[in-house]
């Protein structure tokens, strides 16, 4: 059975076309969920897209969070379903608790879209088994407010807890403390990530294959986990 | 996030039998007929009312302030047989303003019309909102460019953030999925102090408008000139797709259907230039609440994108027109005159930022994210719901009447408060406004400008001084690595592009299945423009033609933006006419068809006029993007290589070219030859190498010549080359001419081996000079021309990517991947100039038959760099060209 | 010591999204008698002498608004009561 997929759309949401095909790419069957219907519609799991919900007013992903999905979805989350925040998506998980920290302006104050290189810290994740702890991977960044910040305290608490999934190789695009790219959750099903692999599954038009492993991962998690 | 309560539906009666002001409208020239109210000379619950006026002929009204010339006063009467009312006059002289009208551009640009060649593609043309072409069974492309110079010098962020959303929301018009933006910046010198204020400003209003929106960025222009100090260029296009099947008119046919205003609040947003009409109230400042600029909501627009496209889909709309710079002012009357019907509007039902506006405030708002829908009573409710999912307002705020019973058409009667302060025909607004044939004069200064040639000019005649030159002109900053800018702009949303800056052209794939797509690039070159208007503007189509053809696609279509001064001044009206002479000659010579465009005069700072500055747009289809040539070097394993083909003929051509400006500040004599049947050959050539697979790679040869283009291709991904200069420019500063002459027609092209036999017949067989020059160097790590100068990639990259950074701030925030060495290491391990480490035999080069453009055979040819694997390789495989995804 | 306090707001007639973003959204969370919202920036400037507000109206002019599109005021405040409103 074709594992099904949802993709959250908010208001504001740009990538979440991206995500879809990336899913479809990847084998599964990408579900189109709706910001203001609070029904998952019996998902596999979830992939909060990158954008600007709301036009990011306020703080990023600081309304998206109060959205009637969302409420489904944190508990859902909570409840092991493998959820996984790109960008803005990344954001909103932090707004909504489910990972700690806050992603503040970049600290060069520009947008930034370049290609760059990460290393999979842990690939314990149900969105990163694919890969090898250590490799390194080339898949697009590009946020204005993708500066990760938290206090020592929780740093410290992700680095012994190995839940800091990638970080960034070869300059760091926004400043984000530890060079952190993307974390998770103590149960290794939520995870937020601030460059898009949705924009590295196809050799026309991005820069590498090497996101596709982010939506494999998950598939091969799902076929391992208890029905 | 409601949709706005709307009285309309709220009490439908009142919406289908409105109170209709019926004796205005059936004498509408008599200006005393029996007005509705009794004529007095007091304002009518504060608002200058068609009665009102009707009997106060006599009024004074600030008629110059707003624009008009007396003799436009004087039509305005005539048409409406009484002196306007106050919001009829600022719609008036909205709409005869030059920025609508093109009073002043209209005789001219009939010849896009008359000259046009013929086109089965064209769906939707001059006139538009934006030119449809289709480019397969079922699919169309819109695009179109526009510019929004002077709000971006006032206000850099916002002025260029509207420019983008003004941009997209015509191609929305049109029934098309805005897919992409690119656009052509260009600022004051580099290193003048305000220019870091306005590109800074502009740059952050580009992105952050078109990122928010989901747009990607695929390419533009960035140029420094101390014409635009004053006057900076800001210049944006969109493209659109569309199912052909969706196509929409801005119509508003059929007597009877509803009016809609969907989108964002009006507010007093660029309602600066009718600020001299005084509200009634005379209130105290009221000068402080008239800004004269316009915030963009990128989110709102987002959102209003989606509902326009379901409203399409759901066939819920039978019109829709934007709401531009002449907002609804220019929605209601070229709505209603583009079907020749009437309409009736209640204004006061237009929902409002600022209750106290006026109502010659609300028809000249410029607040943005608005679109007008003209929808059938019975759909209404549909396309209100369709809002109201989306969260955007949308609001009933009249109907579409019937034309005249004797066949004119119909009229547009505005009401406010039940006060009827505009009765007019709305063609009045749209078709007849004033059109001038302004006298024109070439340019006093021209011959003796024309007299002073570049090519006079002393040239570097040694190896290190062109080395030397190399690196300084790859840092100049019109040349310089622009990623300072790019970086700023999402170039992936979407998922479909294919090729975006710093490539030639910008690729985008339109259909998933068949692979589908179109190429388009823009580009201008003022100092040719200022040395000969008609030929440096043939010169724009060509290098924007020549930058889609060398993608791999077929140009089909051209839009364009002419940035000029004043069009009072004869000399600027000159610029301008001979301008567009030759882009209508050399549109016809190429046989693609001019779909739209802008015009934007009185470009200039006090008397001084800017360059005359035409930019101009070519949109190519390629069938499959997979096809698609990029204009980087290839890197090969075990050592191969591809080898590098010159195309077109290089002359001594120097004069309006970036070296003469760079260093010696020399603007004069004439620019470069172009032929645009040649120029088509060559598109051919490319198109059709493209297509079977004997490209590597190709680039375009322009602004600092073959020199620019080889570090470029060098640069892109990291491999060097080794050329040879041929023969006819051995000795002296020849060398120098073939690095940085700008003949035009020329391109670059690697070619993998066992492809350049069957390259080079197809070249003798397309005319198309071609000479051998060298070949790619994966290993090298340099740029080498031999018996002249080699120079490391760290310090190509060193020269090439610093200088933007360096201007304009963040040069330690903005981190351009380390090179492995520094600068000074990079010079230490470049051999001196003059001793290359792996001497190439020129001669060896220069007597390959291939390189004598003609088609003999090749067996015997010596491979230039004495290869041990001779003819056929592994890469001979036309898929070998592609570059494995890691390797990109 | 006293601290200088600029307030920077957008000129009422100005577009803020950011302020109507907030304003839509609080229904959400059962807020419904809220009108509008505006969003401006706070400032706080303390000088290493005696506070001068001549000289902090002349950074608010020149640097911290932006007059085509925002008004500032600046005032003087306590420095614990600035304190107190943080707490």
């Amino acid at each position: 059975m074709t594992a099904r997929v949802g993709v959250v759309t908010f208001p504001g949401s740009l990538d979440d076309g991206d995500a879809a095909r990336a899913v479809r790419i990847a084998g599964a069957e990408p579900v189109r969920l709706w910001h203001g219907d609070p029904d998952l519609h019996g998902v596999d799991a979830v992939v909060l897209p990158g954008g600007f919900s709301y036009g990011d007013y306020l703080r990023c992903g600081a309304i998206a969070r109060f959205a009637p999905v969302m409420e489904t979805l944190v508990d859902a989350a909570r409840g092991g379903l493998p959820v996984l925040g790109i960008c803005n998506g990344f954001q909103i998980l932090c707004e909504a608790h489910l990972l700690p920290g806050a992603l503040t302006r970049n600290q060069h104050l520009h947008f930034r879209n370049r290609d760059q290189v990460l290393r999979v810290e842990s690939a314990g994740t149900a969105w990163t088994n694919a890969f090898q702890p250590g490799q390194e991977i080339l898949i697009p960044v590009k946020n204005g407010e993708g500066c990760y910040v938290a206090d020592a305290a929780t740093l410290d608490q992700l680095e012994a807890e190995g839940r800091v999934v990638a970080r960034y190789v070869g300059g760091n695009p926004n400043g984000s403390l530890r060079d952190i790219a993307a974390i998770t959750n103590s149960a290794g099903n939520v995870v937020g990530i601030m460059p898009h692999p949705e924009h590295a599954v196809e050799a026309l038009t991005g820069p590498s294959l090497d996101g596709l492993g982010f939506f494999t991962s998950v598939l091969k998690h799902l076929v391992g986990a208890p029905a | 996030m409601t949709t706005h309560p709307d009285p309309v539906r709220d009490t439908p009666e009142a919406y289908s039998a409105p109170a209709q002001p019926t004796e205005p409208l059936a004498q509408p020239t008599a200006p005393a007929a029996a007005p509705a109210r009794p004529a007095t000379a007091d304002w009518t619950d504060g608002v200058d009312t068609v009665p009102r006026a009707g009997g106060t002929p006599g009024e004074l009204q600030p008629y110059t302030e707003l624009g008009l010339r007396d003799d436009e006063y004087d039509r305005i009467r005539q048409i409406l047989g009484r002196r306007p009312t106050q919001s009829e006059l600022a719609m008036y002289s909205i709409m005869w303003s030059e920025h609508c009208s093109y009073k002043s551009s209209k005789v001219h640009l009939r010849q896009f019309g008359e000259k046009a060649p013929h086109s089965d593609r064209l769906l939707a043309g001059i006139g538009e909102n934006a030119g449809v072409v289709q480019v397969s069974d079922e699919l169309a492309v819109t695009f179109k460019v526009e510019s929004h110079n002077h709000p971006s010098f006032v206000e850099p962020y916002q002025g260029a953030a509207t420019g983008v959303g003004g941009i997209v929301r015509d191609i929305l018009a049109m029934g098309a999925r805005p897919i992409a933006v690119m656009d052509p910046l260009r600022f004051g010198a580099a290193d003048h102090p305000d220019t870091a204020r306005v590109l800074t400003g502009v740059v952050a209003g580009v992105g952050g408008y078109g990122n928010c929106l989901g747009l990607p960025n695929i390419g533009g222009e960035l140029v420094f000139d101390p014409s635009y100090q004053g006057n900076p260029l800001l210049n944006a296009l969109c493209l659109g797709v569309l199912p052909v099947s969706r196509l929409q008119n801005k119509a508003a046919a059929g007597p009877g259907n509803v009016v809609v205003l969907m989108g964002a609040k009006t507010g007093r947003d660029g309602i600066g230039g009718v600020s001299v009409l005084a509200s009634a109230t005379f209130d105290e400042g009221s000068e402080a609440r008239r800004p004269a600029v316009q915030v963009g909501d990128p989110f709102t627009e987002k959102l209003l994108i989606e509902a326009c496209l379901e409203l399409y889909d759901g066939q819920l709309v039978v019109g829709i027109q934007d709401l531009g710079g002449a907002g609804l002012t220019c929605a209601l009357t070229e709505t209603a005159a583009a079907a020749g019907t009437g309409m009736r509007v209640w204004l006061e039902r237009v929902p409002l930022r600022e209750p106290s506006m006026d109502p010659h405030e609300i028809l000249a708002s410029e607040s943005q994210e608005r679109m007008l829908l003209v929808v059938e009573p019975e759909k209404l409710d549909a396309v209100l719901k369709t809002a109201e999912k989306w969260g955007v307002l949308a609001t009933a705020i009249g109907e579409v009447t019937a034309p005249e019973p004797d066949g004119r058409p119909g009229r547009l009667l505005i009401t406010w408060q039940d006060h009827l302060v505009v009765d007019v025909p709305p063609g009045s607004l749209v078709d007849d406004g004033p059109v001038y044939a302004r006298p024109m004069r070439e340019p006093a200064d021209l011959i003796l400008l024309q007299a002073d040639r570049a090519e006079t000019l002393p040239r570097p005649a040694d190896p290190e001084a062109l080395r030397e030159t190399v690196l300084r002109m790859i840092a100049s900053p019109n040349l310089a690595d622009k990623t300072w800018v790019t970086e700023q702009y999402d170039r992936y949303v979407l998922g479909n592009t294919v090729l975006a800056q710093p490539e030639d052209g910008g690729v985008i794939r339109i259909d998933e299945r068949t692979g589908l797509g179109v190429a388009l690039s823009l580009d201008g070159n003022g100092r040719y423009a200022r040395l000969d208007p008609y030929n440096g503007t043939k010169l724009a189509l060509a290098e924007a033609y020549r930058n889609v053809a060398v993608t791999g696609a077929t140009p089909i279509a051209v839009t364009n933006c002419l940035n000029f001064g004043s069009p009072e001044d004869p000399g600027v009206m000159w610029q301008f006419a001979e301008a567009v002479r030759g882009l209508a000659d050399g549109c016809l010579e190429l046989g693609i068809p001019v779909t739209g465009g802008n015009v934007s005069f009185y470009n200039q700072t006090g008397a001084a006029p800017i360059h005359p500055t035409p930019v101009v747009g070519v949109l190519g289809v390629l069938d499959n993007v997979a096809d698609r040539v990029p204009m980087g070097f290839v890197p090969r394993p075990g050592g191969d290589h591809d080898q590098l083909y010159l195309l077109g003929e290089t002359n001594v051509e120097l004069s309006g070219s970036e070296w003469a400006w760079v260093t010696h500040e020399h603007l004069g004599g004439i620019p470069p030859q172009v032929d645009l049947l040649r120029e088509k050959a060559l598109a051919e050539l490319l198109a059709e190498a493209a297509r079977v697979g004997h490209l590597a790679s190709a680039h375009d040869l322009s602004d600092g010549g073959l020199a620019q283009s080889l570090v470029e291709s060098c640069l892109r991904r990291g491999v060097g080359a080794r050329i040879a200069v041929p023969e006819q420019f051995a000795g002296g500063s020849m060398p120098f001419v073939y690095l940085f002459s700008e003949s035009a027609t020329r391109a670059l092209v690697s070619v993998p081996r066992g492809h350049d036999k069957a390259f080079a017949a197809l070249c003798a067989e397309r005319g198309v000079p071609f000479e051998l020059i060298g070949v790619t160097d994966p290993t090298g790590g340099a740029l080498e021309v031999h018996g002249q100068f080699r120079i490391g990639l760290d310090e190509l990259r060193t020269a090439h990517t610093e200088t933007l950074p360096r201007l304009f701030g963040g040069a330690a925030a903005v981190e351009v991947p380390a090179p492995a060495a520094g600068v000074a290491g990079a010079v230490e391990g470049v051999p001196l100039p003059g001793t290359p480490a792996e001497p190439v035999d020129a001669s060896e080069v220069l007597s390959e038959p291939i390189a004598s453009a003609g088609p003999s055979p090749q067996t015997g040819a010596v491979d230039p760099v004495g290869s041990e694997q001779p003819g056929e390789s592994s890469e001979s495989d036309p898929g070998a060209a592609e570059p494995s995804p890691d390797e990109r | 010591m006293p601290r200088v306090v600029v307030d920077v707001m957008l000129k009422p007639e100005i577009l803020d999204p950011q302020g109507q973003a907030v304003a839509n959204a609080l229904p959400r969370l059962g807020v419904s008698d809220v009108a509008s919202v505006r969003i401006g920036r706070r400032i706080e400037i303390d000088f290493t002498g005696e506070p001068d507000l001549d000289r902090a109206r002349e950074i608010a002019d020149k640097l911290l608004a932006n007059p085509v599109i925002e008004d500032f005021t600046v005032r003087l405040v306590e420095t614990d009561e600035t304190a107190d409103a943080r707490s």
